[in-house]
C-alpha cells in the first residue's frame, strides 16, 4: 500500500502540473477567436456531455495548426530558437566545464563554499539579476566605461539590445545549471585514474582529453540538456537585452497571445513548441537510464 | 527600477486574487501620475491604493479578456476602451457615485463618445498626441541648422535617418500608432482598414528600419533626457517629461516635442472600471478623486499631459495651459486625427506587418 502510494506521487505531480495545463492549452488551440472574456469559442462543451463530445470531433479542423504551416514566420522563429539554444548551450558549456574542474580538484574542504558560491545568485530575482545586465552592458554601462577609462577602445561599444547580449544574458543565467551536473560527475572520479594515465606515458593534456572528458560525458550531456531546453523557450532574457531584431518563439508567442488577442493560434504555437522539445527530453531521458544502468 | 516594476507587476497580475474590500487597486500608465496624489487619496478616503503601471495597451487589454484581472480602475486608450466594451470587459459608471462628474470638459466628451457612447463606461483621464521628440544640438549638429524638427520627414526619410542613426532613433513599439502615422505620410487614410493600404506602408518603414536603434514605448523618457538618442517617435507627455529631467540634470540636453506638421494621431487615456473589479464603490471614489478639479491639475503639471477636466484649467501652470505642444491651438487641432480598433483580420495582418518590418522576418 505504502508502495503504491510512494508510486503515485510522481504521477499525480506530473498529471496536476504538467498534463492538465497541456490539455487546456490544447483545447484552446482547437478553438476558434472571439470578442469575449476569456476571447475564445470553445468547441469543447462538456456541459453538453456525450451530444457535445460528439459536435467537438466532428468539427476538428485543426486550422490553427494549418495557419502555422502557412506563414514562414513560425518555422524561422523556431529554427532561430533553436540556433539560439545551440550556440548559448555551447558557450555555457565553454565557461562552465572549467569552472567545474576547478571545483572537483579544489581541495575537499573548499568544496561546499565553492558549490555555495555557484549557487548564492539564485539567492536574488532573476529580473534583477538581467536588469543588472542591462546597467552593465548600455552604452554609458560600466563595461563601456572601463574600456574607455582603460583606453582599449575609444567609442562606446553598442551590446545592449543586440544578439551578444542575449547570449551573454543567456551563459550568464543558466551558467550553474552546466556547472552542477558536470561537477558532479568528475567529483565521483577516481584521482588514481589520471595518475595510471599519466604512468602509462600519458602528457597532462593527453590524460584530460583520453580519461578525465569521457568521464564527465554524463555530466557534459545533462548540463548540455538541462541548458538548452529551457532557453528553446525562453523569452524574458531575449525581450530584456535583445534588441527588436531577436526573433525567438517565446516573443511571437507573446505577439499571438498579446497583439493578436489570438489565444487559439498562441495556443497552436506552444503545443508546437512542447512537441519540439520532446524530442530532446526523451533523448535526455534515454541518456539517464542509460547512465543508470552503467552505475549499475 | 520602474521597469522592474512594470515586468514584476505583469508577472504577477497573473496570479492576482480577490482583493480586500478596503483596497482599490488601480492599473494605470507607467510615469503618468503625480505620486503625491497617490498619498492624498489614500489620506482623504482611508482606502488602501494599490498602484501598478503598464506600458503597453496590449497588455491591459489582454489581462481584461482573461479576466479576473483583480483591478478596479484600468486605464485604456480608446480604440482599445472601444473594443474591450464590445467584449463586456467594462462596467457602467455609477453617475451617482461621482458627484465631480460636471467638471468633464464638454469638447473632449464629444471625441470620446466617438469610443464609449454616451461615455457610459468611462472618463476621460488624459489626451495627448504622438508626435517627435528631438535633442535640438544633436539633430542639428547631425543635420544641420535647417532640419526638419516637426516634419515626418525627418524620420521616415532613409536620408535623413541613415545620419540621425549616428545619435540614435527610437520609436513607439506600438504598430496601432506608428502605421496610421506612416499612412497619414503617404497622404492615405490614417484609419484606413484596408490590407492592401496597410501594406503600403512596409515599404517605408523597412527603408528606415535599419537607422532604428529600437522600438520601445517607455525607455525613450530616460534615453532622450540622459542624451543616448536624439530623436524618439513618441508621445507628446512623455517627450516633455524628458525634457524636464533633462533640464534639472542640467547635462546640456535640450529636448522639444512637436506634433507632426503633416497631422498627428490624438488619443485620450479613458479611465473605467472592470466588469469584475473586487471593489467597484472603491474605484468610483478613486474616479471622483481623479475628477476633482485640483487633483487633475496637479496630475497633469506634473505628466504634461493635457486632460478632459475643464474645471481644472484654472489651476493648470502656465507652462502646461499655455503650451501649443499639450493644449494645441485652433490650428493644430484641425491637423489632429483619430482611429478606430482594427476588426481581428486587419489587426493580424497589423500585427504581422509589424512583427515583418522589426525582425525582418
Amino acid at each position: 500500500m505504502r508502495r503504491a502510494l510512494l508510486i503515485a506521487l510522481p504521477y499525480v505531480w506530473l498529471l496536476v502540473l504538467f498534463l492538465v495545463p497541456f490539455l487546456i492549452v490544447l483545447k484552446i488551440s482547437l478553438s476558434d477567436t472571439e470578442l469575449a472574456i476569456p476571447p475564445y469559442t470553445p468547441t469543447l462543451d462538456l456541459t453538453q456531455g456525450w451530444a457535445g463530445i460528439k459536435d467537438f470531433f466532428s468539427q476538428l479542423d485543426f486550422e490553427n495548426f494549418v495557419w502555422l504551416t502557412e506563414d514562414d514566420l513560425y518555422w524561422k522563429a523556431y529554427l532561430s530558437s533553436v540556433k539560439i539554444a545551440v550556440i548559448s548551450t555551447f558557450f555555457t558549456l565553454l565557461v562552465g566545464y572549467p569552472i567545474a574542474y576547478g571545483m572537483a580538484r579544489a581541495p575537499e574542504e573548499w568544496r561546499p563554499t565553492l558549490m555555495m558560491l555557484v549557487i548564492l545568485p539564485f539567492w536574488t530575482s532573476f529580473l534583477i539579476r538581467v536588469y543588472a545586465w542591462m546597467g552593465i552592458l548600455s552604452n554609458e554601462g560600466y563595461l563601456n566605461q572601463l574600456l574607455l577609462w582603460t583606453g582599449i577602445i575609444s567609442n562606446p561599444l553598442t551590446i545592449l539590445n543586440t544578439q551578444t547580449a542575449v547570449y551573454i544574458g543567456i551563459v550568464y543565467t543558466y551558467l550553474p545549471f552546466m556547472i552542477l551536473p558536470i561537477y558532479s560527475a568528475l567529483e565521483r572520479m577516481d584521482g588514481s585514474l589520471i595518475e595510471a594515465a599519466e604512468d602509462l606515458g600519458c602528457s597532462r593534456a593527453q590524460a584530460f582529453w583520453l580519461v578525465t572528458v569521457p568521464l564527465s560525458r554524463p555530466g557534459i550531456i545533462a548540463g548540455c540538456f538541462l541548458v538548452m531546453i529551457p532557453v528553446i523557450g525562453e523569452f524574458v532574457i531575449p525581450s530584456l537585452l535583445g534588441g527588436s531584431g531577436t526573433l525567438m518563439i517565446g516573443k511571437v508567442l507573446w505577439e499571438e497571445f498579446f497583439s493578436n488577442r489570438d489565444w487559439p493560434v498562441a495556443s497552436a504555437v506552444a503545443v508546437v513548441l512542447l512537441l519540439i522539445l520532446i524530442i530532446p527530453i526523451v533523448l535526455f531521458q534515454r541518456n539517464q537510464q542509460k547512465q543508470t544502468e552503467a552505475d549499475q | 527600477m520602474k521597469k522592474t516594476t512594470l515586468m514584476l507587476t505583469a508577472i504577477a497580475a497573473l496570479g492576482t486574487s480577490a482583493a480586500f474590500a478596503e483596497e482599490v487597486r488601480v492599473y494605470n500608465w507607467s510615469d503618468y501620475i503625480d505620486e503625491d496624489l497617490l498619498t492624498k487619496f489614500e489620506e482623504e478616503t482611508g482606502l488602501t491604493l494599490i498602484y501598478d503601471v503598464f506600458d503597453s495597451n496590449e497588455v491591459l487589454e489582454t489581462k481584461m479578456l482573461a479576466g479576473g484581472s483583480g483591478y478596479d480602475v484600468v486605464v485604456p486608450s480608446g480604440t482599445f476602451l472601444q473594443r474591450q466594451i464590445s467584449a463586456g470587459a467594462f462596467q457602467p459608471l455609477d453617475n451617482a457615485q461621482l458627484s465631480n462628474a460636471g467638471n468633464l470638459w464638454d469638447v473632449i466628451q464629444d471625441r470620446t463618445a466617438g469610443y464609449d457612447p454616451d461615455n457610459a463606461y468611462s472618463i476621460n483621464y488624459m489626451w495627448g498626441t504622438t508626435g517627435i521628440g528631438v535633442n535640438v544640438g544633436k539633430v542639428q549638429e547631425v543635420l544641420g541648422a535647417d532640419a526638419p524638427l516637426n516634419s515626418m520627414e525627418l524620420v521616415l526619410n532613409p536620408e535623413n535617418m541613415e545620419k540621425l542613426a549616428s545619435c540614435g532613433v527610437h520609436f513607439l513599439d506600438a504598430p496601432s500608432e506608428i502605421i496610421p502615422m506612416v499612412l497619414q505620410y503617404l497622404g492615405e487614410d490614417p484609419d484606413s482598414h484596408d490590407t492592401d493600404v496597410i501594406g503600403k506602408t512596409e515599404e517605408v518603414l523597412t527603408a528606415v528600419r535599419p537607422h532604428i536603434q529600437k522600438f520601445h514605448s517607455s525607455e525613450y523618457i530616460n534615453a532622450l533626457a540622459n542624451g543616448d538618442i536624439c530623436v524618439a517617435v513618441g508621445w507628446s507627455g512623455d517627450i516633455l517629461q524628458a525634457r524636464d529631467r533633462a533640464a534639472e540634470a542640467e547635462n546640456g540636453v535640450e529636448i522639444e516635442y512637436h506634433p507632426f506638421a503633416e497631422g498627428s494621431l490624438m488619443w485620450f487615456d479613458q479611465m473605467a472600471i472592470p466588469v469584475d473589479a473586487p471593489n467597484p464603490e472603491g474605484a468610483h471614489k478613486f474616479l471622483n478623486f481623479i475628477l476633482d478639479a485640483n487633483n487633475m491639475a496637479a496630475a497633469s503639471n506634473y505628466v504634461y499631459y493635457a486632460n478632459g477636466n475643464k474645471a481644472s484649467q484654472e489651476f493648470l501652470e502656465e507652462d502646461v495651459i499655455g503650451d501649443p505642444a499639450i493644449y494645441p491651438d485652433d490650428a493644430t487641432m484641425q491637423n489632429l486625427y483619430i482611429t478606430t480598433p482594427y476588426p481581428q483580420k486587419t489587426q493580424r495582418v497589423v500585427t504581422r506587418l509589424w512583427t515583418k518590418i522589426k525582425s525582418g522576418t
